[in-house]
């Protein structure tokens, strides 16, 4: 338990970390939301480790690290991780595509969320390519997955 | 997925129901959003958590800083020595120019006392290393490793060698956000050195672009005009090269201009910057205030970088 605890953290802190590596311009913008997916990945396997609080934490130091309205990524994060908990039991019956189109749904409400509340405090970007992240995250889930499960599997 | 003896959530010692936890956390980022947003009231506790991403920000810096470092100690002898050659002729051209601007200066300053009007020029500068840091790939941001701890403050101007950079926006511990004066959210006042017509330069979100909106049809700019900053609003030093009008096109139907230009300095590929302190210029001078386009004169705190 405490094993995992700290691979979530870490992974999340990894996430963070490769949020704001700079990469170069085409790739910038597709840069996929790794901590977000690890967020999600930890409540579906783990949901008693990776409660909403924890998700919330990691969206507002999210905001700090990239200089952003505070709580802006906070409830982001949030939003998701309340309909993953929701959606969990189901969630992690499905087939891994069809979770990859969950996931897909979940980020595409993230960034619609960012985008709404960016437009709010006067910061509106309207250009198509700030979705790209949305498809960049999705395709990315079942390698998400591997990575989590072989953790997983060597902490047991 | 994973195995699934691990329940959604124990009943015993679940905490607080889900939703409740989820409407006191949202409440809470909708409160920190307003109180941020609306009375900036979170500048202590954002430094705090600044403290807290700090170390992270420099550990993300030093691998691409060590590159660097090793790609610039293996450089070859020759490669040194054109560098060497080249950097040599061009401080031999600089020290001519200077020599002319010394005695330009001196005379400046004389004309400015006679007038009563300080100076306005530029009196001591840092040096700031911008952070190999993506902060968001649509706002035109950057970190720098200066901060409170060097004496850098809010609104302070940011030049680079070939011209005007932008501002400091955000002051942490030590490091700080500056915004670049191709950020969308960005307005410069600027003078023609030409014609000496005056106007606003707006970022776009292209680091190769900034535009002039409040450009009259009837307006003195022309292609490769240089345009300079004024000094006005106080947070620019005046005189400095801001960009190059890269076009300009009038059409009769159209009451403004639709004119572009370069930013002169090196928005997109500088590593190193400075940090200017200048005495700002003393508001009395206002010369022909009708050859300034209108709006200009009515836009909304044009030096100070905020909403537009």
């Amino acid at each position: 338990m405490v094993g995992r605890r700290i691979m979530y953290w870490f992974s999340v802190a990894v996430g963070l970390a490769l949020a704001i590596v700079p990469l170069p311009g085409w790739l910038d913008a597709m840069r996929p939301d790794l901590a977000l997916l690890a967020v999600i990945y930890w409540i579906l396997s783990s949901p008693r480790i990776a409660g909403l609080w924890y998700a919330w934490l990691a969206g507002l130091f999210l905001d700090v690290l990239r200089g952003m309205v505070l709580g802006q990524h906070a409830l982001g994060f949030l939003v998701v991780a309340f309909l993953t908990h929701r959606l969990q039991l189901r969630m992690r019956m499905f087939p891994i595509p069809h979770q990859a189109a969950a996931v897909l749904l979940l980020l595409a409400l993230y960034h619609f969320i960012i985008f709404w509340t960016d437009g709010l405090t006067g910061h509106g970007y309207t250009g198509w390519n700030r979705w790209l992240p949305v498809l960049s995250g999705a395709l990315l889930w079942p390698l998400i997955v591997a990575a989590g499960d072989t953790l997983t599997r060597r902490s047991r | 997925m994973v195995e699934l003896s691990h329940d959604s959530r124990p009943i015993i010692g679940r905490g607080p129901p889900l939703g409740a936890m989820f409407l006191a956390l949202a409440a809470a980022s909708i409160a920190l959003m307003v109180a941020d947003v609306r009375y900036g009231q979170l500048e202590r506790v954002r430094g705090w958590l600044n403290s807290a991403a700090y170390p992270l920000q420099i550990a993300i810096d030093l691998p691409f800083r060590a590159w660097d470092w090793i790609a610039d100690s293996f450089a070859d002898r020759d490669q040194l020595r054109g560098e060497n050659l080249d950097l040599t002729a061009r401080l031999r051209l600089a020290n001519l120019q200077l020599q002319r601007f010394a005695a330009l200066e001196q005379e400046n300053r004389r004309l400015r006392e006679m007038r009563g009007s300080s100076a306005g020029v530029a009196k001591r500068a840092i040096v700031g290393s911008i952070l190999n840091v993506d902060l968001d790939p649509f706002r035109h941001r950057v970190l720098l490793d200066r901060g409170a701890s060097d004496g850098v403050f809010k609104g302070q101007a940011v030049l680079d060698a070939q011209g005007i950079f932008g501002q400091v926006w955000r002051v942490n511990a030590r490091t700080s956000e500056a915004i670049l004066i191709s950020d969308a959210e960005h307005a410069i006042p600027v003078q023609s050195n030409r014609s000496g017509v005056r106007t606003i330069a707006v970022g776009t979100g292209d680091p190769n672009r900034l535009s002039l909106p409040f450009i009259t049809g009837e307006s003195d700019i022309r292609k490769g005009d240089l345009l300079i900053s004024t000094g006005m609003g106080g947070v620019f030093p005046p005189g400095y090269p801001v960009a190059r009008v890269t076009k300009v096109e009038r059409s009769a139907r159209a009451t403004f201009a639709i004119v572009e230009a370069r930013p002169t300095a090196a928005l997109d590929r500088d590593r190193e910057v400075l940090l200017v302190w200048f005495d700002a210029p003393a508001p009395v001078e206002q010369p022909q205030a009708a050859d300034r386009p209108a709006p200009s004169a009515t836009a909304p705190a044009p030096a100070t970088g905020a909403a537009r």
